[in-house]
């Protein structure tokens, strides 16, 4: 067992974990945070994905020791003030979900991704979201309403 | 703000899961909880001659190894098939011996032998892995063709050749001599490929037994809680039915294969009760591949004859359904009543016969997904009517219309009875969404730059709302198919409803509430929807075949006319009129035109507090239904697929997806386009993407996300959908059901566009870059772009 120390949407954590105890674990067992899900076990669904030091990262390929340290954001963690983000705010608003599986992972990557074009200045345009979204799997909406939610709150952050 | 029938009312049910506090399965913890990690056979099939426990027990965290003996020797029944099907011959399906954990014989990968309950998840993984079983391994066989041959190894010992049921409809000489004088005949081989149903959330289970009170409760992953309930404790006897809670929480999507009662249910509640602990089992993506129900698999032989004035004169299917190593819940009416009945398509053909063979292989069961049948009919008539077309030289478009059913209701030779529709009207949107008439120009355009374009469309019709409980009880079902539902209202007025749908997706606790915003127009925040616990609703049959619509809501509408009678009488008695004069609407109950008006809430509480009742009433207000449908419904449309394939590569690009269906009333116009949506990707998906493989041995090839092609963003278009709409007389709301037509009508759709392009009708499914670039060069149309 070893000891790890991270901060969890803005609060200092800490829990011990086996050295082989993936950061999703640790996340959704230890910190009981379960809004971050498991998909596929091979880190290509994306229902895992959260935010470590500001890069949106599949919490299933990430062992938690390799987190000591970290600033993390979890679903949990994205609205600021009981306000939601404007991601969130925008799959709603689009029904840009369905059964709510992958849509916290969904959100959490697409925040990232559109935050990322604003700064390079690039065009995400619908063929550019379509392409970040590669590492996400949706089975229920045929990604049309969630290209649709992206591009609502890429308008908007 | 109107948010009744018809109205785009956002999702009450979104907040949660858009700030993580989506409540499924995998998320619950309960007091004193262990971990369940099967053991799994690793071949095909195999003869266990022993299994060795006691290293695993051994290990750190185990609390306990069961194996199959174990639980028959307590009494858990076998897993059974609940439709019966009759073979032509009068003979009752064969119906092979399925333990949920198998004793003696294994009969696919991943067939459970054993469990193992530890700690953590880990360590239960670590312990199955050191359980030692031998096998003896047997000859198996994958393929259902295969399966029938003489030689094919023997899979159940009551299923002589393999063979399950052979099964017909419709009138086979008549349709024989129809086919022999037509004066042009159609005849494709098909085959429909295997899916994998790959809801996001894997399947998971926790039991939880109860020593003090004898009672168990099933957290779990279902599409139907109550009728699992009902086959856990009437068939399986792992508990009677007043001692078991099933409870479906948030569910991650269904698609179907969260219909079914599997081994690992049964086995963590039985374990519960041994262990005295309660047990969670979540299954990795591996395992769902492995062990959830499969779907579609068949071979197929469609001849279709037509007169020389292009009229269909008869219709002839052939086909071989794989139903895989075991009957699973609802397997044998998939490939019979919800498909050969859907034969006749739109179109008035007087002489149908279909014959069906299903087969055990060595491979995952397959039962109903998203569509369950009607994909595969509808694949084989519209790729039919498409390459009829094209050999006749006519019109795709023209030659459906002039086959078009015209007038309703419309009697088919296999047994469905269209009550409505205006297929042409359906047709003439989705031609003119498409531009249909300018596609020469595109494709002119397209070949300019060395591009393949092709259109192709599919009409398709299918049957929801299933259905008569009389009537399918006829056809061997072993449950009726109606749906219950209860409204409850509050002393302040405020609303419950509670159903026996079940949502995993569809978005019930928006449209559920619309029903009653648009009967006395209450706010929608005032009113809660209750499904997925047999502690709270009283029964209910769940939801899949899209018949949470048009069963489910009619239930509820049935609820609704007692609850408004009440309540007129109420509040005629408190405002001193006539109950006929009463109306409610905006939220009061009041005479129209005048100044009698109470508020609704004032009425409600006075049903409770009951200081003011007509005489000889009953307190409360609170109504109950079961409504049982009085046919199917027939949701109908036509889809247009235009696609630009690449010579060089075999790459098809999807440009355009249009959609115009026909489903009756729409509560909500956003979650059914959202439906379609996600129907037609994984339409597309079957098309062009997926495919269960296993080698010659009955190794799954396709085990992870890693090989299975699943339908990703930048693979799809978005998609043009749009509706026109025929109500459904036969339910009071007019509804037909969304939730399959877009899985249903897309693959033809995007298949015939493909073969269009490219210039050569012999493409399967997926038409993967590799199939589409042979089909390309064995054409020779490569030449034919450049």
């Amino acid at each position: 067992m070893t000891t790890v120390s991270m901060t969890v949407n803005g609060k200092a954590v800490s829990g011990d974990v086996e050295d082989r105890t993936l950061l999703v674990d640790f996340i959704r067992v230890n910190l009981g945070l379960t809004g971050t899900h498991v998909g596929c076990d091979t880190s290509q669904c994306g229902a895992c994905v959260v935010h470590v030091d500001g890069k949106a990262i599949k919490a299933c390929t990430m062992l938690a020791v390799r987190a000591e340290g970290s600033e993390i954001t979890t679903i949990e963690g994205l609205a600021k003030d009981g306000e939601l983000h404007p991601m969130q705010a925008a799959f709603k608003e689009n029904h840009g979900l369905q059964c709510g599986f992958c849509t916290p992972g969904m959100i959490m990557a697409a925040t990232e991704f559109v935050e990322r074009y604003k700064v390079s200045g690039i065009e995400l345009d619908e063929a550019a979201i379509r392409k970040e979204l590669e590492g996400n799997i949706c089975r229920c909406t045929g990604y049309h309403n969630i290209v649709r939610s992206i591009e609502d709150a890429a308008s908007k952050m | 703000m109107n948010e009744g029938i018809g109205a785009r009312v956002l999702r009450k049910e979104d907040k949660r899961f858009i700030t993580g506090e989506g409540r499924y399965t995998d998320d619950i913890v309960q007091p004193n909880q262990r971990y369940a990690s099967f053991v799994r056979s690793p071949y095909a099939h195999a003869k266990i001659k022993k299994i060795n426990k006691s290293a695993a027990e051994g290990m750190v965290g185990v609390e306990a190894v069961f194996d199959g003996k174990q639980l028959t020797g307590d009494g858990i029944g076998n897993i059974i098939c609940g439709w019966m099907i009759h073979s032509k011959d009068g003979s009752p399906m064969n119906m092979g011996v399925w333990s949920a954990l198998a004793t003696e014989t294994v009969r696919y990968v991943g067939d459970a032998v054993a469990v193992v309950v530890a700690d953590t998840a880990a360590n239960a993984k670590a312990a199955a892995e050191a359980v030692e079983v031998d096998y003896e391994e047997l000859p198996s066989v994958i393929k259902p063709d295969a399966a029938l041959e003489k030689s094919a190894p023997q899979i159940h010992d009551n299923a002589k050749n393999n063979l399950i049921f052979d099964w017909e409809i419709g009138e086979e000489k008549a349709t024989d001599d129809a086919i022999k004088g037509a004066a042009h005949v159609v005849e494709l081989d098909v085959t429909n490929n295997r899916l994998a149903p790959n809801a996001i959330e894997p399947r998971s289970a926790i039991a939880v037994y109860s020593k003090a009170e004898d009672h168990y409760t099933l957290y779990t992953t279902s599409q139907n809680p109550h009728v699992a309930r009902l086959v856990l404790s009437a068939f399986y006897q792992v508990a009677p039915e007043h001692k078991l809670r099933v409870v479906a929480p948030d569910v991650g999507g269904g698609f179907g294969s969260k219909i079914y009662i599997y081994p690992e249910e049964i086995v963590c509640l039985w374990a519960s009760m041994k262990t005295n602990c309660s047990i969670k089992w979540t299954a990795e993506r591996s395992e769902s591949f492995l062990t959830d129900a499969h779907g579609r698999d068949h071979v197929s032989n469609i001849k279709i004859g037509f007169d020389k004035n292009h009229k269909i004169v008869g219709l002839k299917v052939d086909t071989i359904a794989n139903l895989g190593a075991y009957m699973s819940l609802f397997s044998s009416c998939v490939p019979t009543y919800l498909y050969a009945t859907l034969l006749s398509g739109q179109y008035d053909i007087a002489n149908i016969h279909c014959n069906v063979r299903t087969v055990y292989t060595n491979t995952t069961p397959v039962d109903a997904y998203r569509g369950a049948g009607r994909p595969e009919a509808c694949y084989l008539v519209e790729r039919a009517m498409e390459t009829a077309a094209r050999q006749l030289g006519t019109s795709p478009a023209e030659l459906r219309r002039k086959n078009f059913v015209g007038s309703f209701p419309h009697q088919t030779p296999v047994i469905m009875n269209y009550d409505v529709g205006d297929f042409a009207a359906n047709l003439d949107a989705a031609i003119k969404a498409a531009d249909y008439g300018g596609f020469e120009t595109r494709r002119a355009e397209a070949a300019k730059v060395g591009k393949l374009r092709g259109i192709g469309m599919s009409s398709y019709i299918e049957a929801c709302g299933i259905a008569p409980s009389a009537a399918v009880g006829s056809l061997g079902a072993g449950v009726g198919l109606w749906e219950s539902a209860e409204v409850r209202v509050n002393p302040v007025g405020t609303v419950e409803i509670l159903t026996g749908s079940h949502s995993h997706g569809q978005g019930h606790e928006t449209t559920f509430a619309q029903l009653v915003c648009d009967r006395f127009g209450l706010p929608a925040d005032n009113v809660q929807v209750v499904h997925g616990d047999t502690d709270k609703v009283q029964f209910g049959m769940g939801t899949y075949g899209s018949r949470s619509g048009a069963v489910g809501m009619s239930a509820i509408a049935q609820a609704l006319d007692k609850v408004e009678i009440k309540a007129k009488k109420i509040g005629a008695h408190m405002l001193e009129v006539k109950e006929s004069d009463i109306v409610i609407e905006d939220g009061e109950v009041k005479v129209p035109g005048s100044n009698k008006v109470l508020g609704w809430h004032e009425v409600c509480l006075n049903a409770y507090t009951a200081h003011n009742l007509p005489e000889g009433m009953e307190p409360g207000l609170k109504e109950g239904s079961f409504y049982d449908p009085a046919n199917f419904t027939f949701p109908a449309g036509t889809y247009i697929c235009e696609v630009e394939v690449d010579p060089e590569t075999g790459h098809t690009d999807i440009v355009q997806f249009v959609a115009s269906d026909d489903f009756g009333t729409i509560v909500n116009p956003m979650i059914v386009e959202g439906q379609v949506h996600g129907g037609i990707a994984q339409g597309i998906g079957q098309a062009l993407l997926e495919e269960v493989v296993y080698d010659d041995n009955g190794q799954l090839l396709t085990g992870s996300y890693m090989d299975y092609a699943m339908p990703r963003a930048d693979d799809l278009p978005s998609y043009q959908v749009s509706h026109e709409s025929t109500p459904c007389p036969s339910n009071p709301l007019g509804i037909k059901g969304c939730g399959e037509a877009g899985a249903i009508g897309s693959p033809p759709a995007l298949i015939n566009a493909i073969t269009d392009a490219i210039g050569n009708n012999d493409l399967s499914m997926p038409a993967t870059p590799a199939k589409v670039w042979a089909a390309i060069q064995a054409a020779g149309t490569k030449q034919a772009a450049e």
